[in-house]
């Protein structure tokens, strides 16, 4: 029972990380209509910003937490500014063939650099340890893992569908000309919610860091089940994306219990079962 | 919505014309390589590819789906070939036919699932399709994982061939890559190539016009995926081994770059395409891993200002269809 309760954590976790960034690029697809294939390449940098605050700045997890969402978000916004607005209204493949090939850079770039090896990240002194909550033993670091990310997919949730700012980037993701004309001005908005889906993808890179290590290819894999979640649940809600996200993250962990041959491949046979059935995805709306 | 690329020129006799021309030039300079001092595994590899991102191009060019798991057909027809000809035994020509059989089947059942999705989804579908044969191909014992189906015997095709030879090999392929072309060449050049292209122009009004859009859409699929497969078989020969590398995401990344840099949508761009960067791979080695960086400036630089590629570019200058 123990190893079932420890791969159902684990599930948990990834499924954490799956919300986070199947909502980034929920948010990313709703304002610009892209599928943002760099966003496993982000996610990655995310992790390494935190790595290069501890290691050459002597910033601490705590701080990362907040900066590498905000530099890499940056980063983010200058993509948008610099590459991706020049092809808004294009056939959304491009946008597509473009973000894999930032995606491809980004990557080299750090493997050349770092090779494909991981780099250590210390689970910070406040997280150490674990708790032993009578049926299982709870390491402390991933109880928080799961129950922060939670706490950030609820907050962007309410920031998009229960705030003015959200309404006001709802309504441009319908109408972007009607917005405009009420005097707001839609392509800053556009960069912000660039620069805020890949601060998500950032976020979940320094959350992962301690678990994970820090890799160059780190978001390669993932970004192919995040896509296959996507597929499942489809873009068409955030609360959709979030759901869908920590769903498969878990049956993911049971399936590593009762039949781990198949644990790299559930998600995709699921994505498979779904797809022939309702082909639209859980929560979508038509293409 | 735009189309993914630029209208093509209807097929008018001179279009036809054109292309005849290109394509009767292309078959003299291919079949001079061994008598240059082109290095033939080279050309080899770069027809194999050639041929495969132009099956890739029959469905984004014409029926506007952008497949990013095209590398599944590569693979799977490539260790189907390996496995019938190193543990079954059987020579070439069957081999060949395992592997294209293989592609067949798998085109099938992939194309049936992902053409329930268009555009971006499609694409993450046959991405996230390609992703699950790669874990399967990693754990089935048949493909012996990381190392591949190696040694492969080249043998003697319809007994009288012997592929050990490169010379003959380097025709059997060029033989294979010819055949190939000339089908998908033959299918955009016909009615359901038509049909195709005002799919990827609107299917809404296709299917207002009475056509069963996902009938075509289906059997361009299955075309472009058994096509990869021949590509796939024929590579075989000439790598003498099947391995995950070309089942992987990183290969079909490089399929649809191939395809952007010569030209969506043209008829020779996915060839030329293929040798620019086939070509590029072997002359670039030295810079090692800054390879994979260097490919993804050219598809930034692609999508931002070179949207028509090589031959798309020429096409427009000329104002012809090639």
């Amino acid at each position: 029972m123990q190893a079932l309760y420890a791969q159902l954590l684990v599930g948990l976790i990834n499924g954490s990380f799956y919300a986070l960034l199947s909502l980034g690029l929920a948010v990313i697809f709703g304002m610009l209509n892209i599928i943002n294939f760099a966003h496993g390449a982000l996610y990655m940098m995310g992790a390494f910003c935190a790595y290069f605050l501890l290691n050459l700045g002597g910033i601490n997890y705590w701080w990362a937490l907040l900066l590498a969402p905000i530099i890499v978000g940056i980063f983010g916004m200058v993509l948008e500014r610099t590459m991706l607005q020049w092809i808004a209204g294009l056939d959304h493949l491009y946008g597509l063939l473009l973000t894999f090939g930032l995606a491809l850079i980004i990557q080299g770039v750090f493997q050349n650099f770092f090779g494909s090896s991981g780099l250590p990240y210390a689970i910070p002194d406040q997280l150490r340890g674990g708790m032993n909550l009578g049926f299982m033993y709870l390491p402390v670091y991933r109880g928080w893992v799961v129950i922060f990310s939670l706490v950030v997919c609820l907050a962007t949730w309410f920031l998009i569908e229960r705030t003015r700012l959200g309404a006001y980037l709802r309504a441009a993701t319908e109408n972007p000309t009607l917005v405009r004309a009420f005097g707001i001005n839609v392509p800053r908005m556009i960069t912000l919610t660039y620069g805020l889906g890949v601060g998500l993808a950032a976020l979940a890179g320094v959350l992962s860091a301690p678990i994970n290590q820090v890799r160059p290819l780190m978001g390669e894999h993932i970004i192919i089940v995040v896509f296959a979640v996507v597929v499942i649940g489809g873009m068409g809600s955030i609360m959709g994306s979030i759901i869908t996200g920590f769903l498969l993250g878990v049956i993911e962990g049971l399936t590593k219990y009762f039949y781990p041959e198949a644990s790299n491949t559930v998600v995709f046979v699921l994505m498979v079962l779904v797809l022939l059935v309702k082909p639209t995805g859980l929560t979508g709306r038509a293409a | 919505m735009t189309s993914i690329t630029d209208a093509t020129l209807p097929i008018t006799p001179r279009a036809m014309r054109d292309e005849m021309i290109v394509f009767v030039i292309m078959t003299a300079l291919l079949a001079i390589v061994p008598w240059t001092g082109l290095y033939p595994f080279f050309v080899m590899q770069a027809l194999c590819f050639a041929l495969l991102a132009c099956a890739f191009n029959l469905l984004i060019g014409y029926g506007g789906l952008l497949s990013f798991g095209h590398a599944m057909f590569l693979g799977t027809a490539g260790y189907c070939s390996a496995h019938a000809l190193k543990v079954w035994g059987l020579p070439p020509e069957l081999g060949i036919l395992t592997g294209v059989a293989g592609s067949f089947v798998l085109s099938v059942i992939t194309g049936y699932i992902s053409i329930r999705r268009q555009g971006i989804y499609f694409a993450m579908i046959t991405l996230a399709l390609s992703q699950l044969l790669y874990f399967i191909y990693l754990q089935a014992p048949f493909t012996h994982g990381e190392d591949g189906i190696q040694g492969i015997p080249q043998g003697r095709m319809f007994g009288i061939l012997d592929l050990s030879k490169p010379t003959v090999l380097y025709y059997v392929v060029l033989v294979g890559f010819l055949a190939g072309f000339l089908l998908i060449f033959r299918t955009i050049n016909s009615p359901f190539g038509e049909v195709l292209k005002s799919i990827r122009e609107n299917e809404q009004r296709a299917i207002s016009l009475g056509y069963k859009t996902d009938h075509y859409k289906l059997l361009a699929f299955i075309l472009s995926g058994t096509l990869a497969g021949l590509a796939g078989a024929l590579k075989v020969f000439v790598a003498q081994n099947a391995s995950l590398t070309d089942v992987e995401v990183g290969m079909s990344g490089q399929i649809v770059l191939m395809t952007l840099v010569g030209g969506l949508g043209t008829v020779f761009g996915p060839v030329v395409g293929a040798f620019v960067i086939v070509g590029m791979q072997q002359y670039l080695s030295g810079f090692g891993q800054w390879v994979t960086v260097i490919q993804g400036v050219i598809f930034v630089a692609c999508v931002l200002t070179f949207r028509r590629g090589v031959v798309g570019e020429i096409a427009h200058l000329f104002k012809r269809s090639l």
